[in-house]
């Protein structure tokens, strides 16, 4: 379980993040929802510590990471796993090697034992057969299932995901999103979705919570977000024809 | 500037904490050996060659008096390819050449987010980038410096024999001629000097690279300007300390 207290965090002069709380519970698949610039992706790279907030915590199964030392941080950060919105794939070692990577560095594996977790990983994925290639041979879509890959390499208690499907025609979306979904279920994780895509957010979302301006404006599950009467979240949700239309199919 | 200043040293320190996993950097820095050092090979030895042809012939057109005798081309070929040249000038192109590839390389994976993927993982991203190209520069600097002295040296007397301008005993006599070895180690003490900032400040510059792929450019830009003030800066300083 991943616990946010009372998170606050600037650039400047400019405040980001508001007074955000919220708990992420283990097995569910957690989306953080909003407009572009709203402050979706600062609270996730402030939970795994890439931006340090002024104000709040951010605990880990109870333990404050924030006030944790180096040594402590580097332990927490060997249970997350991170699917980032380019994929962020090591341009220069191929796939199977992107796979080994944090196994390589943290654990005392054989190299055949390494080879065997990769294979078992991109298996998962259905990417048997693309360990040889490198990450600029592979398509938009491979690229998030090899990062999905990497990411529960080391099987992770945590799982973060920053806009999953950012450039991905719909059926391949689809796909990524099940994995997520799959995946929280198997290896009953915390997952944390970053996301401003709806159909995403009715395919896998467990628990949804809607940052506006920097503030935590609505919180909740799939079912009750279709029939809000949050103003902005309506607006959000049904931005767009195909859900305006499924709007007028729920009246 | 002080926040530069700042943030470098903060840097640098992250750099030289203790490695995750000593074999990996081990690798790391067989691989920044080869791409810092084999791969200007060509560059080096080109600049060098031509550079001590170039010496040889001038300072042959600039002997008019009788009383100077032939062999000082040889000697002023020497000293200047040793004390200069070499450790200087070719630092320099190295600056343009690594320096602007270790930025744009290290910038390319701050942009494209792979530095935070490491930070995320638990990887010390600085130590992990940046440590093995250091000790790489700085371990592979004085051997492509030493491989210059030589090919400058050879490419002076190569055009001497070639325009016919002195005999190869004369050039012979002169590069012997009042040698001093302390000056190679003056050389060798700039060029591992060198080969820290230039690696270094390029890496500083490509890690805390921001935005774009314009961003990249710059920095990249920014980390050839700045390596190269500084090897000047640090020339003067060293040559002021130890030769003087």
């Amino acid at each position: 379980m991943i616990e946010v207290k009372n998170l606050s965090k600037s650039f400047g002069e400019l405040q980001v993040l508001k007074d955000i709380s919220a708990t992420y519970k283990r097995g569910q698949v957690n989306m953080i929802i909003g407009r572009s610039g709203s402050g979706k992706s600062v609270l996730a790279k402030c939970m795994v510590g890439l931006h340090i907030p002024e104000e709040g915590e951010v605990l880990y199964e109870g333990e404050n990471f924030l006030e944790m030392n180096i040594k402590e941080k580097v332990e927490i950060r060997k249970n997350i796993g991170m699917l980032f919105q380019a994929s962020a794939l090591f341009d220069s070692l191929t796939v199977e090697e992107n796979v080994m990577f944090p196994l390589t560095m943290f654990t005392k594996m054989s190299k055949q034992e390494m080879i065997k977790r990769a294979e078992e990983c991109l298996d998962r994925v259905n990417l048997t057969g693309s360990e040889k290639l490198y990450p600029s041979e592979t398509s938009g879509g491979m690229q998030k299932r090899i990062a999905i890959a990497r990411a529960i390499a080391m099987k992770p208690k945590f799982l973060f995901c920053d806009e999953p499907n950012s450039g991905l025609d719909p059926q391949t979306s689809i796909v990524i999103d099940n994995l997520i979904h799959d995946l929280t279920k198997e290896m009953n994780i915390t997952t944390v979705v970053i996301s401003h895509d709806m159909n995403s957010v009715i395919e896998i979302g467990d628990h949804i919570m809607f940052i506006n301006q920097g503030k935590k404006w609505w919180e909740g599950d799939k079912n009750d977000i279709l029939n809000t009467p949050n103003q902005e979240l309506n607006d959000f949700v049904y931005a767009s024809k195909f859900m305006k239309t499924v709007r007028e199919k729920l009246r | 500037m002080y926040y530069h200043f700042g943030r470098y040293f903060l840097m640098i320190r992250r750099v030289f904490t203790r490695p995750e996993k000593f074999s990996i950097y081990w690798k790391q820095m067989v691989a920044e050996v080869d791409k810092i050092g084999i791969s200007s090979l060509g560059i080096v030895a080109l600049m060098s060659v031509f550079m001590g042809a170039v010496i040889a012939l001038q300072t042959a057109s600039n002997i008019d008096e009788s009383w100077i005798p032939a062999y000082t081309v040889g000697f002023t070929v020497r000293q200047s390819i040793i004390l200069e040249f070499s450790p200087t000038m070719i630092a320099l192109i190295l600056a343009g050449k690594v320096g602007s590839n270790i930025a744009s390389e290290i910038g390319t994976m701050r942009v494209t987010e792979q530095i935070d993927a490491l930070e995320i993982m638990g990887v010390n991203s600085a130590g992990y980038l940046i440590l093995p190209k250091i000790l790489g520069g700085v371990f592979i600097f004085p051997f492509l410096i030493m491989i210059s002295m030589f090919l400058g040296i050879f490419g002076g007397w190569f055009i001497c024999i070639a325009s016919g301008i002195i005999s190869s005993n004369d050039y012979i006599y002169g590069i012997q001629y009042d040698f001093r070895p302390f000056h190679v180690t003056y050389a060798l003490i700039k060029t591992v000097v060198f080969g820290f900032v230039v690696t270094s400040v390029s890496s500083y510059y490509g890690y805390y690279s921001k935005g774009s792929a314009l961003e990249v450019g710059r920095s990249s830009t920014q980390a050839v300007v700045y390596s190269s003030v500084l090897i000047l800066i640090l020339n003067y300083i060293i040559t002021q300390l130890i030769l003087i």
